[in-house]
Order: structure tokens, then C-alpha cells, then sequence
């Protein structure tokens, strides 16, 4: 389906490399995260990125294909917290309990304090009363930045394969 | 079961009009077939994709008229082609990719070769073997290649929109619109060449219907919406209008922004959120563009497979495509123009967070269609409640107080199903 050329991440280079305690931060940023967002706390999510970052969820057509439509397309920290208010105080939905199964870090190139990196992701549903079904599967594409207040994303793009988005998406990813 | 073809079926409530809508009209098999034949496949067009989708001879774009699945396909000359995805041959499926590029279809299973019109050009071993002198097999001698080409439809072509039909008899597209409907229709796609910027994919477990009356309701959206209401898209003490083709079948719901806050429509309204402020307003920079010529949102349904949404700067087709009476796929195709410069085109993307599966305005709209369905089937013997604005089908509306456009969709669906 795809022609590959946006796969890029995958092809780390022999040099590039960080330290052991870098690679522990960065999977460390990466569960906590995943934690946040499974525990319901909303409000932490934005709090994991910089001010001017980019948070897109993109299926994974227009992405290898170049198209730029999103699902969900922020381009800073305040977009960020406006989806918090719409998610916690607008969006009528099913609630659902979200839990996230997120694989290894692959580093990419690495410049002075900016890490490139991808890891894949499944993200597991469960509405009430119902069985828990895959929601949504793919890979986040990252830019992380190391700030005085630790690792934080400059940009990350959750790049999924999953065809059908299962009614609505109402949670980040 | 009953004869499909003839016989009047027996879901309506006695003596009941359009203002009640039986809660099996949106589960019942029987009724869903009879939708496919006579709606999907007969009598009517269905959106099958934008012209700018495939811009070079031989590119193609698989999608789906009713259940079935078709191939959209640049022919040579710049015609476009819309066959059926089933061999001529085993019957199979044989396009498995959603684009493509082609200089002709091979079915995979035997090497059967269709031209991009859907003429069957080549059958391996047509001929036989010849193997010591003698032929073995092939075809009969009166097998004509040309008896056996793929399922060709109609193919209507308007301003870079796409059409088709099953039907070889429907009538031409511009009267299946209608003069109204069409006005509002060329007031989108008015010859300007389009820009696709990308597609979303939803599975919503309802019934295909209760898609098509989201969006002729226009009651919902300063109630369900709280961007709506709070931010003055769209709220019922704005300047609007609806309106119908004759047939009651397509719709448009036209309106005109205002500047939101408090008032007679947000009183006891709780998703009216009067200290709503956002951290980064750019979702909502939005910009009048000369075409709209006043209305700021014109939602358009063309009866039954597609929505055409123009809300302030974002523009998408939305293609309904039903899985049986229960659920149905909604696939989203954004666009702009071609000479959109840079800034209207990140703000079409911006507006986008609005609508999709994930919108502002649009999740919560899944949602509710899967409340109904899950109700529907709950209570077979149960009606639904459409008396907004009385119980009349007026094919032209100045508020949007009502429910009139879906009591207009029913009354044609109760015509055209014998129901």
C-alpha cells in the first residue's frame, strides 16, 4: 500500500546513538505518557510537549501519500489544552477507558538536544459493560527536545494503520 | 418472506404520518434490501469520489455504490469510468488496492484482462493447447469477448464531482438535483480545479439513514454542539434557510453566522458555555471567501449516499456507504481549491479539528446516531418523535426550528419503498 518513502525513521543511523541514562529518559517520557493519558489525567497531557509544538493523529494514508489532513491537528501547547476542554466539558460520547501498549524507542538522528525517535503503539477500547477491542494501532513519529525541565516533544505524530476509526476518537492518543 | 419487488410492507404505524418514524425502519433486513435495490442501485445517483482524486489516465480509486464495491477510473482520453469490482469470469473482487495506477485490470485468478473501460481484452488459453496436433480445451467456439466485459454504470461527471449509477435509465443528474439544490451544489464546486487534502474513515454502528437526517436536522446542533452554540456557527436565532429538491429528497440547510454569546436560544442550554475562551483562537480564524456569497455554512444532502459541507472554511464530501441495516462506513474527503493560497490552505486544515471522527462538532454526532440505533433495536415496536415545526413537508423553511427536512426524506422513502 505504501511506497515506504515516509518510513524514515526506521533506517537509524550507525551513529546515531544516545547514552544509557538518555535512553532511559526517553522511555521513561514515553510510559509516562501513555500512563497519563490511560489514568484519565487529561491535564497532564499537554504538559508533555513544548509551547510551540505539533501534536498530530493522522491516518496513515495521508501520511505515506503526502496528504495533509489530520484527525486531529495542533500546532501548540494552548491547541493542547483546548482539546482538554472539549474532550472533559464539550464532546458528548461513550466513555471509554483507553489503555495503551507502547513498544521500545528506534532512535533516530540525534542533534545537540534534539532527538529524533519512533516507537510503535496499539491503543486498546473499553466502553462499559462492553469486551476491550483494538481502537487504534500504529506509530508515534517524534521530535523530543531536551529542555531545563527534561525531555518534552516538539512534535509528535501518531501515524496509524488502523483503516476504520471504530465511531469517534474522543481521547488524545 | 414478502416479494421484495411488488409488495407493500407493513412497517408504518396505522394512520400515522411522517412525523413518526417507526423505530424498524431503521433495522429491519427486509426493508434494508429493499433500500439497496431501490435506492442504491436503482433510480438514483450515488457519490463515487472527486475528479482531482485521479488526475492521470489509468489512475483509479476503488470505493462503493450501495454494498458494492466499484473502480473510478481515468480512461486515456480524460473520460472517466465507473465498472464494478467483480470478474467476469469467477466473479471476484479483483481490486484490492483503494488507489492505483493502471494501464488495464488483470483479475489475478485467471489472467483475466479488462481495458479501463471495462472491455474484456484478453482470456488466457482462449484457445485451447495445441500439444501433438491436437487442441485441447479452451472456449467454445461462440465465446465472444465481448458478451463478457465488467459491469459498466453510469457516469455522471459535474464540476469535478463524480456520480454514478447502476441504473442505466436514472435520469440525468441535473435533474435528479433539481434547480435549488443544484444552485447550492455549483455554488461549491462552481469548475475550479480541487485540491484533495486527505481522507478520514469512520465505522459508526447505526443505521445508514440516521446519517443522512443528522444533517437535516438542524435542531441538533446549537443543543448537542457546544462550539457551535458558544462560538455562533450555528444556533437557531441565526439568519437561515432550508430548502428541498421537489421530491423532498435532497436537502440544503443555509445560515449565516453571528458573533454567539447569551441569549433566548442558550437559556436552560448546557452545553452553551458562556466563559469559553480559547488558548489558541486559529481554529476558528476564519476568513469569508468571495463565493459564499453571504451564508457563512450550507450543508447539502443529496439523497442517498453523500453530504456536502461548507462550514466557514472547511470543506469536505461526506460518502455514507451502509453494512447492512446496523452500521454503515463514512468516509471523509477534504479539499480545497487549487489556487488556494498557502494561509487559506493551513486554515482549512486548521477548521478541519472541527468536523471528522474526532471533530469538535462531528465525534459527538457518531455517538448519538449509535444511541438511536441502540434504542431502535431495543424497542422494535417504538416511533420516533419528528414534529419540530409541525408535521408538514414544506420544500422551503426561513428558521431552522423544525424537523421538516427529515419529514420530507421519510415522505419520499415511504413513496419510492412502497412502505
Amino acid at each position: 500500500m505504501s511506497d515506504g518513502r515516509h518510513e524514515g525513521g526506521r533506517d537509524a543511523s550507525p551513529d546515531a546513538a544516545v547514552d544509557f541514562a538518555t535512553f532511559v529518559d526517553l522511555v521513561t517520557l514515553y510510559q509516562a505518557y501513555a500512563s497519563a493519558l490511560d489514568a484519565r489525567q487529561y491535564e497532564r497531557w499537554p504538559e508533555f510537549f513544548i509551547d510551540d509544538c505539533v501534536y498530530r493523529l493522522q491516518p496513515r494514508e495521508n501520511f505515506d501519500r503526502g496528504l495533509p489532513l489530520a484527525t486531529m491537528a495542533f500546532e501548540s501547547k494552548g491547541m493542547l489544552k483546548d482539546r482538554v476542554y472539549g474532550i472533559t466539558q464539550t464532546l458528548a460520547h461513550d466513555p471509554y477507558y483507553q489503555r495503551h501498549v507502547v513498544g521500545t524507542p528506534i532512535i533516530g538522528r540525534v542533534m545537540g538536544l534534539v532527538i529524533e525517535a519512533e516507537a510503535n503503539y496499539a491503543v486498546f477500547r473499553t466502553r462499559q459493560n462492553e469486551l476491550s477491542e483494538v481502537f487504534n494501532v500504529g506509530r508515534y513519529v517524534d521530535i523530543v527536545h531536551r529542555t531545563s525541565a527534561g525531555l518534552r516533544f516538539a512534535s509528535r505524530i501518531c501515524v496509524f494503520d488502523s483503516e476504520m476509526i471504530p465511531t469517534s476518537i474522543i481521547y488524545p492518543i | 418472506m414478502n416479494d421484495l419487488r411488488t409488495s407493500e410492507l407493513d412497517v408504518w404505524p396505522p394512520g400515522a404520518g411522517v412525523e413518526r418514524i417507526p423505530f424498524s425502519a431503521y433495522t429491519r433486513e427486509d426493508l434494508y434490501q429493499r433500500e439497496l435495490e431501490r435506492l442504491f442501485y436503482r433510480g438514483h445517483w450515488c457519490y463515487v469520489g472527486l475528479e482531482a482524486e485521479i488526475p492521470n489516465p489509468g489512475d483509479f480509486k476503488r470505493t462503493r455504490v450501495g454494498e458494492r464495491s466499484v473502480i473510478m477510473v481515468r480512461d486515456r482520453d480524460g473520460g472517466i469510468n465507473v465498472v464494478e469490482n467483480v470478474c467476469a469470469h469467477r466473479g471476484a473482487a479483483f481490486c484490492r488496492e483503494n488507489f492505483g495506477n493502471r494501464s488495464d485490470f488483470t483479475c489475478p485468478y485467471h489472467q483475466w484482462t479488462y481495458d479501463l473501460d471495462g472491455r474484456l481484452l484478453g482470456v488466457p488459453l482462449m484457445r485451447g493447447v495445441r500439444s501433438d496436433g491436437v487442441v485441447h480445451g479452451g472456449m467454445p467456439a461462440g465465446f465472444r469477448r465481448e458478451d463478457h466485459g465488467l459491469t459498466r454504470l453510469a457516469v455522471a461527471r459535474r464540476n469535478g464531482v463524480v456520480c454514478a449509477s447502476f441504473d442505466a435509465d436514472v435520469e440525468p443528474f441535473e435533474q435528479y438535483l433539481g434547480p435549488d439544490v443544484l444552485r447550492y451544489f455549483d455554488r461549491v464546486f462552481d469548475g475550479r480545479a480541487l485540491t484533495v487534502l486527505g481522507y478520514s474513515r469512520q465505522r459508526i454502528d447505526g443505521n445508514w439513514k440516521l446519517m443522512q437526517e443528522n444533517i437535516k436536522d438542524p435542531y441538533h446542533p446549537g443543543l448537542l454542539h457546544t462550539w457551535f452554540v458558544t462560538f455562533g456557527l450555528w444556533r437557531a436565532d441565526q439568519k437561515s434557510q432550508l430548502l428541498t429538491d421537489v421530491h423532498g429528497r435532497h436537502a440544503c440547510m443555509i445560515s449565516r453566522r453571528n458573533e454567539g454569546g447569551s441569549g433566548a436560544v442558550t437559556k436552560g442550554v448546557t452545553s452553551f458555555k458562556a466563559n469559553m475562551t480559547l488558548h489558541d483562537d486559529r481554529v476558528l480564524d476564519v476568513v469569508p471567501e468571495p463565493w459564499w456569497n453571504g451564508p457563512t455554512v450550507v450543508m447539502t444532502t443529496i439523497f442517498p449516499s453523500v453530504i456536502i459541507q461548507q462550514q466557514v472554511n472547511s470543506l469536505s464530501t461526506r460518502h455514507i456507504q451502509p453494512r447492512g441495516p446496523n452500521a454503515f462506513d463514512f468516509v471523509w474527503t477534504h479539499f480545497g481549491f487549487a489556487d488556494d493560497a498557502p494561509d487559506m490552505q493551513r486554515r482549512r486544515l486548521r477548521q478541519a479539528n472541527l468536523f471528522g471522527p474526532a471533530g469538535y462538532v462531528s465525534a459527538d454526532d457518531g455517538e448519538v446516531i449509535e444511541f438511536s440505533q441502540q434504542g431502535a433495536r431495543q424497542r422494535p415496536g417504538g416511533v420516533s418523535v419528528v414534529e419540530l415545526g409541525g408535521t408538514d413537508t414544506a420544500t422551503r423553511t426561513e428558521h431552522t426550528v423544525t424537523e421538516t427536512l427529515i419529514r420530507s426524506m421519510y415522505a419520499y422513502w415511504r413513496r419510492t419503498l412502497d412502505v
